[in-house]
């Protein structure tokens, strides 16, 4: 008798509170996919039908309202006339050529003599994960720094060994070389880190077994870690690639594309295209050349690459 | 043997003379932030060290720098929230639930190509959709760039670290009458709390290293970071080498922490991203 309210309490249907908790835990599945979705509609998706509709068109901005006019390829036409353009990209396949090829050797070496140094490895790791973190502005400058003409490190030292320093980034035959100096100092860690990693998930028996059957160290590493390593090495190409692209902080600071053109690059131009000329159609339309310059790249370099590795 | 310590000696040599090209420019920068500008021009190393130029560039009245350094901290935090939380959710979503591969597929593939696109093909955008949300100039505006700048690396770390936890935890907590919810903030996300330091360290040091973004979307110290008033900086003044590297100097100092305290995080969230293709 005096547990009866416990019972209608019980036989009632449950309350808007219970239903609705109970709802979203049965979907919990789509709530908890839901903000990225919102992200990459809102920010990648319309982004990108955006980005193709001005590419095809004269985008203003009139009393803070957006302007369209459609104008077709004429976009096109003009990067075919452009005279930077083709000088842009071809400062942009020669920089990320070099990087990508001498970051790769040069953080081969450093991460296969790393990985025999066994109790330094983390001290070494630590020191070269510091350019990776700091801002790529910040190394601009610390490079501006460094290659100034009258106070900056490389010329001073030169100094005291009795040679004249050049002027380095403002040199038009020196500039692009600096600034892939500048970019090697930024990013060999990453290759570095990415080598480091392959070469210490490799079995290690394997190159005792080499080496107890006589086989040299030049014989061990051409022979068994660099196959093993070949699959680690192919995705980390790719990557650095990709990200050579993206080149602009550094440039930015360090030289601003000049002197003359002799630094321009194709996202630098972009870039002021669309801040300095405020020409949004015409940033979009070569912006989207980039990114299809990248894809083909990706797909061409993926299918080369599985036969590689 | 002696082939041996030959090797040894190369070994060491070449890994010193790397290490000390690595932290020259460093060395260099932090020097000349301590050096009086008739230090600078006499280039020698024996110097008094002085704070002037720190000073100079934290005293509100001389310098908007304590106003950037503040947006700066405000858009880094603020995008670490924002994508600590879909990206939590995301990949809580796309490791312990069966979506269609098709589904799946078609996530992962956008989240790659946004780790692919080079940010300057968003800027223009960007920029409209900033411009028509009224939201230009301010701090909200680059957070919304710095969450396509972060999210698929945060993504790719919570997804390996969900990965990882065997699927009969999150099974027992539901039979003990847990909702998914509860589940997911008691049982999982406690476990992957390492995965959340990862991600979250990263996210906050890419948007705190971030220029591009800022520097389009931004254009008075309403919403403008560090880097970008130093770059204007060193454009106004080339000249003044002190500032200049105290305020590069000043941008370094969470990387320097982070390399300093949180390494272990960094590297695993920088290689995984890398090795997940």
């Amino acid at each position: 008798m005096y547990q009866s309210t416990d019972f209608s309490l019980n036989s009632k249907p449950p309350g808007w509170k219970a239903r609705c908790s109970s709802f979203i835990d049965r979907t919990f599945k789509i709530w908890t996919i839901l903000p990225l979705l919102f992200v990459l509609i809102f920010l990648v998706a319309y982004p990108t039908v955006q980005l193709l509709r001005m590419s095809v068109s004269e985008v203003k901005i009139v009393q803070g309202k957006t302007v369209w006019t459609f104008v077709g390829l004429k976009h096109l036409y003009t990067a075919l006339e452009d005279q930077i353009v083709p000088v842009a990209l071809r400062n942009t396949i020669v920089f990320v050529i070099a990087v990508v090829i001498l970051e790769t050797i040069l953080a081969l070496v450093i991460a296969v003599l790393v990985s025999r140094s066994h109790h330094l490895v983390g001290l070494y790791r630590t020191v070269f994960l510091i350019p990776l973190l700091i801002p790529p502005v910040a190394i601009g400058t610390m490079w501006r720094l460094m290659y100034d003409y009258n106070y900056g490190f490389i010329n001073q030292v030169l100094a005291l060994i009795g040679i004249p320093g050049p002027t380095w980034t403002a040199d038009k035959n020196l500039a692009l070389p600096s600034i892939i100096l500048v970019d090697l100092w930024h990013w060999t860690s990453f290759m570095f880190l990415i080598i480091l990693a392959g070469l210490e998930s490799l079995p290690q028996e394997i190159n005792e077994a080499a080496r107890v059957d006589g086989a040299s160290e030049t014989q061990v590493f051409r022979f068994i870690t660099l196959p093993l390593l070949k699959p680690t090495l192919v995705t980390a190409v790719m990557l650095r690639t990709i990200f050579a692209f993206k080149v602009f902080d550094e440039i930015y600071l360090l030289t601003g594309g000049g002197p003359g053109t002799a630094t321009e690059m194709i996202s630098l131009y972009i870039y002021k295209v669309f801040s300095n000329q405020f020409r949004m159609g015409y940033a979009s339309f070569l912006a989207l050349a980039l990114a299809i310059i990248i894809s083909v790249f990706v797909i061409f370099y993926r299918r080369i690459g599985r036969r590689l590795a | 043997m002696k082939k041996k310590t030959f090797g040894a000696i190369f070994r060491h040599g070449f890994l010193l003379a790397i290490v000390i090209y690595t932290l020259i420019p460093i060395f260099f920068t932090l020097g000349t932030s301590l050096k009086l500008f008739r230090d600078i021009i006499s280039g020698s190393l024996l110097f008094k060290p002085t704070l002037i130029n720190y000073e100079r560039l934290l005293n509100p009245s001389q310098s908007n720098f304590l106003r950037l350094t503040s947006n700066s901290l405000l858009i880094a935090a603020g995008t670490m929230a924002v994508v600590l939380v879909i990206a939590s959710l995301a990949a809580y979503s796309l490791s312990r639930f069966n979506w269609h591969p098709l589904w799946n597929g078609l996530i992962q593939g956008i989240i790659l190509f946004i780790h692919m696109m080079p940010p300057v093909t968003f800027l223009s955008p960007l920029y409209l959709i900033s411009r028509a949300l009224n939201i230009y100039d301010t701090p909200i505006a680059v957070i919304m760039g710095h969450i396509i700048l972060t999210l698929p690396t945060a993504i790719w770390i919570l997804l390996d670290f969900f990965a990882e936890i065997p699927k009969e935890i999150e099974e027992a907590s539901i039979v003990d009458g847990a909702s998914h919810f509860q589940s997911l903030t008691q049982v999982m996300l406690p476990i992957i709390q390492p995965g959340l330091a990862s991600a979250g360290a990263l996210t906050f040091i890419f948007s705190w290293r971030d220029f591009l973004f800022a520097l389009s979307l931004t254009t008075t110290p309403r919403g403008m970071t560090i880097p970008v008033g130093i770059s204007s900086f060193v454009q106004e003044y080339s000249i003044r080498y002190g500032e200049m590297a105290a305020g590069s100097f000043f941008a370094m100092i969470p990387a320097l922490l982070m390399v300093a305290f949180a390494q272990r995080y960094i590297i695993k969230g920088m290689t995984m991203g890398a090795l997940k293709e």
